[in-house]
C-alpha cells in the first residue's frame, strides 16, 4: 500500500499540480492573484516560489485574456492550467472556452489539441451572495468537446486533476469552496485517474442517491439517518459530468428500482435533469419501482443573507425527506 | 489626431517612390508580386465558384493582397500566422495546398479541409471576431517561455477593435512583452458599418499608446510598406521589445462576402476611386516602373497563377464526400466519447448515433497530415 496521510482537498489540489510542474516542463499557470497571493482559496500557495514567475503567471483582470491565451498555449503543446477566480467569473469568458478551446480540435480537422485545464472555485455557503457563489456545471454540460469534473474529496480531487492536466482536451475543473478545508486520506506522490468515471461510495439497496461535489456529503450525511428509519441507501458520486459514466448510474438503479438525483444548481435545466432521463431512457427503466425524484437549488439567485442562503440549496434534511418520499411509493 | 500613413511605392506621377525597403532585393520583389497574384487569383476564382455553388459562401478579399503578402514576406518560417477569414488563403503562401483552403470552403473537412497548423505555422481561418488574438499571445508567450525565437502576427480588421478580445489580447501581450504583431487591415467597413460608426479614434493606430506599445500606420494598399513595418515589428518583437499595433489603411474594394450586396449601404462610386491604389496592378507598374520586370513576365506569372489555381480545383472537386463518421471522429481528442461511456460495443448496438463505415483513404491532395515539427 503507499504511503496516505490526512491533507485538505486543497492541499491535494496543490499536490497535483505541484506534481505535474516538476514532471512536465509545459505545465505552467495563469490566473488572477495566484502568484504572491497564492489564489482567492490559497490553492496555489507557493508555487510561485518553488517554480517562478515564468510558471505561475499573475494575469491582469482578464478572463477571456486568460482563457484565450491559455488555448493559444496549450495548442502548441504547453499544458496550461488556468485559474477563475470564482466560476462565476467564467461567464466572461464563455466565447474562449465554449466556441474556441472546445471546438477547435474539430475545427482544425483533428490536427491540434487544447490540452488545457480550467480550474474554478464553484458553489454556495461562504455569503458571497449572487454573483460569487453559482455551481455553473449544467452552463458547460451541453458543450461536446469539454470535459466537465467535480470532485468531492482530497483524494480524487489529486487523482482527477493529475488526470485532467493529462488529458489531451480542455477539461473544466470545478472545486467546491467548502470543500477546501474538509480533510481526507491522500497517497504520496503523483497518481491519476476516475476521469470519467463515477464511483458507488455507500452501498444500499433501496434508492440510489446521485450526486456531485459537495452534495456528495450531505448524500452520505442523508445516507446515515436513512439507515437509522430502516432505508439503506446507495450513493453515487458522479465526479465528471462529461464524459458521464451512465454504466455505474444505469447499474445502481436496476439493482434499487429508485432514483434520487441531488445539485446544488437550480433545478429548471440542471444537470438532474439529464441523469434522471439517462436512467428513464434506459434498460434501468423496468426496473424502476417509484417516479424519478430531483433535489436541487431554488428557482433563485444565491442570497448573501447566510440562513436564507442554506434554505436555496439541498441540505440532508431535503434529502431524508426526497428519500423517504419515494420509498413511501 | 492623423497618423501618418507611410508608404513605399507611389502612384508613378506625382508621388515619387521612396527606398526599397532593406533587405528586398529584386528576386524578392518579384518573389512578392507572384504571390500577389496567386492570391488574387484564387480570390477571383474562388467567387466564381461560389457563383457556380461549387463552394459555400465565401469571403473575398480583392485589393488586400498587399495586407497578408506584405507582411508575410517579412516573417521567419518559425514564425505562426493567425489569419481571419479575410487572409483565408495566406496559408498557401506557406505551403497548404489551394486545395485544401477550397475544401475548407465547400465544407469538406475531415481528411481534407484542413492543414495541419503546426507543420504550416498557420492556424486555422478564424471566423468569429477577434478570438483569435488571444491564442496569437498565447502562441507567442510559449515560444517565451521555452526561450524559442518564435513570434506570432495575427489578422484582423477594424470592426475587431470593438471587441473584449481585442483588448485584453493587446493588454496581456504588453504586460508580458510577447513578440505579437497585431496587424489590423482597416478597410473602414465591417459589413455594412462604416469605421466612424465602428470607433471614435481617427486612427486605429493611435490605439495603441493605451497599451504602451508602437502604433504603425501604413498604406494598407502598399505591399512593401506592410512588409517593411511587419518586418521592424518583428525585430522588435525578437529582440524582447514586446507587440506592435500596426493599422494597414485601406477600403474594402469588394463586397463583405459572397452574400453580401455593398450598393445596400454604401456609395460605389468611393470604391470606384479607392480602386484606382488597388496593390496587384500597382506593384506591377512600379516593377515595370524599376524595369525588374517586363510586361511579357507580367504575362506569364499571371499564367503561372491561373494554372495552378485550376489544378486546385481540379483537386477539390475529385475529393469525396466524407463520411458521417467525421462527425465524431475529433469531438475529443482522445477518442470517440463513447468510447469513455457505454464503450463502441454498445455504439454498434444501437441505431443512434448512425453505424457508419469507416472512410477509405480518399485520393486527393496533402492536407498537411505529416508529424507535426517539435516546439512552437
Amino acid at each position: 500500500m503507499p504511503e496516505a496521510r490526512s491533507i485538505t482537498y486543497a492541499e491535494a489540489i496543490r499536490e497535483a499540480l505541484d506534481d505535474a510542474m516538476a514532471s512536465d516542463e509545459s505545465v505552467f499557470l495563469m490566473g488572477e492573484d495566484i502568484g504572491v497571493y497564492g489564489g482567492a482559496f490559497g490553492v496555489t500557495t507557493g508555487l510561485l516560489q518553488k517554480y517562478g514567475a515564468d510558471r505561475v503567471r499573475d494575469t491582469p483582470i482578464s478572463e477571456i485574456g486568460i482563457v484565450g491565451i491559455a488555448v493559444g498555449a496549450a495548442l502548441v503543446g504547453m499544458r496550461p492550467v488556468a485559474e477563475m477566480q470564482f466560476s462565476d467569473f467564467t461567464a466572461n469568458a464563455m466565447d474562449q472556452l465554449c466556441n474556441q478551446a472546445a471546438k477547435l480540435h474539430f475545427m482544425y480537422g483533428g490536427k491540434a489539441q487544447v490540452p488545457m485545464v480550467l480550474r474554478a472555485p464553484t458553489g454556495s455557503g461562504t455569503g458571497a451572495a449572487a454573483q460569487h457563489s453559482q455551481s455553473i456545471e449544467s452552463w458547460l454540460a451541453n458543450v461536446p468537446g469539454l470535459k466537465i469534473v467535480m470532485p468531492s474529496n482530497a483524494a480524487d480531487a489529486k487523482g482527477l486533476l493529475t488526470a485532467a492536466i493529462a488529458d489531451p482536451n480542455p477539461v473544466v475543473f470545478l472545486e467546491h469552496k467548502l470543500l477546501y478545508k474538509t480533510k481526507g486520506e491522500v497517497e504520496v506522490g503523483s497518481y491519476s485517474g476516475g476521469l470519467g468515471s463515477a464511483v458507488v461510495t455507500h452501498e444500499g439497496r433501496d434508492v440510489s442517491i446521485v450526486c456531485w461535489s459537495a452534495m456528495v456529503h450531505k448524500a452520505l450525511a442523508a445516507a446515515g439517518s436513512l439507515k437509522d428509519q430502516g432505508i439503506d441507501a446507495e450513493v453515487i458520486d458522479v465526479r465528471t459530468l462529461r464524459p458521464l459514466d451512465r454504466s455505474t448510474i444505469v447499474g445502481s438503479v436496476s439493482k434499487t428500482g429508485r432514483l434520487l438525483v441531488v445539485h446544488e444548481s437550480p433545478l429548471t435545466g440542471g444537470f438532474g435533469g439529464e441523469i434522471a432521463a439517462t436512467v428513464t431512457e434506459s434498460d434501468a427503466f423496468d426496473f424502476l419501482e417509484a417516479p424519478v425524484k430531483r433535489v436541487a437549488g431554488l428557482e433563485t439567485p444565491i442570497p448573501s443573507n447566510p440562513e436564507l442562503e442554506k434554505g436555496v440549496v439541498p441540505q440532508e434534511e431535503d434529502i431524508v425527506k426526497a428519500a423517504v418520499e419515494i420509498l413511501a411509493g | 489626431m492623423t497618423a501618418e500613413v507611410l508608404y513605399v511605392i507611389g502612384d508613378g506621377a506625382g508621388v515619387p517612390d521612396n527606398d526599397v525597403p532593406e533587405g528586398l532585393s529584386n528576386k524578392d520583389l518579384v518573389a512578392l508580386y507572384r504571390r500577389l497574384v496567386l492570391l488574387r487569383t484564387f480570390d477571383e476564382r474562388a467567387v466564381a465558384l461560389q457563383r457556380q455553388g461549387r463552394i459555400g459562401t465565401y469571403a473575398l478579399y480583392w485589393g488586400e493582397e498587399g495586407t497578408q503578402a506584405g507582411p508575410l514576406y517579412a516573417c521567419d518560417d518559425r514564425d505562426w500566422l493567425f489569419p481571419s477569414y479575410r487572409q483565408n488563403a495566406i496559408g498557401v503562401l506557406r505551403g497548404v495546398a489551394p486545395s485544401t483552403v477550397l475544401a475548407w470552403w465547400r465544407g469538406y473537412g475531415g481528411r481534407h479541409g484542413f492543414w495541419n497548423p503546426r507543420e504550416h505555422r498557420t492556424a486555422p481561418i478564424c471566423v468569429p471576431i477577434a478570438t483569435h488574438l488571444p491564442h496569437a499571445v498565447g502562441l507567442a508567450w510559449a515560444a517565451k517561455i521555452r526561450r524559442e525565437p518564435v513570434a506570432s502576427i495575427a489578422w484582423f480588421g477594424d470592426g475587431a477593435t470593438s471587441e473584449g478580445d481585442w483588448h485584453e489580447a493587446m493588454n496581456f501581450a504588453s504586460v508580458f512583452k510577447v513578440a505579437t504583431v497585431f496587424f489590423c487591415v482597416n478597410n473602414q467597413w465591417a459589413i455594412s458599418t462604416p469605421f466612424s460608426k465602428q470607433t471614435a479614434t481617427e486612427t486605429i493606430s493611435e490605439k495603441a499608446a493605451a497599451y504602451a506599445m508602437p502604433g504603425v500606420r501604413v498604406d494598407g494598399f502598399d505591399p512593401l510598406a506592410c512588409y517593411a513595418a511587419t518586418s521592424q515589428a518583428l525585430e522588435r518583437g525578437r529582440n524582447g521589445g514586446g507587440p506592435t499595433l500596426i493599422e494597414a489603411f485601406c477600403y474594402r474594394l469588394g463586397a463583405h462576402g459572397t452574400a453580401d450586396d455593398p450598393k445596400l449601404y454604401r456609395d460605389e462610386s468611393e470604391a470606384q476611386r479607392w480602386r484606382t491604389l488597388e496593390p496587384v496592378n500597382r506593384m506591377a507598374s512600379y516593377l515595370l516602373r524599376l524595369g525588374v520586370l517586363d510586361d511579357d513576365d507580367l504575362q506569364s506569372i499571371g499564367a503561372e497563377a491561373k494554372k495552378t489555381i485550376a489544378q486546385a480545383v481540379h483537386e477539390m472537386e475529385a475529393i469525396a464526400q466524407p463520411g458521417r463518421e467525421i462527425l465524431f471522429d475529433h469531438v475529443y481528442a482522445s477518442g470517440r466519447p463513447w468510447s469513455f461511456d457505454e464503450g463502441l460495443a454498445e455504439l454498434q448496438g444501437t441505431d443512434r448515433p448512425p453505424a457508419v463505415k469507416p472512410l477509405a483513404p480518399q485520393p486527393g491532395p496533402s492536407t498537411g497530415d505529416a508529424e507535426a515539427p517539435a516546439g512552437t
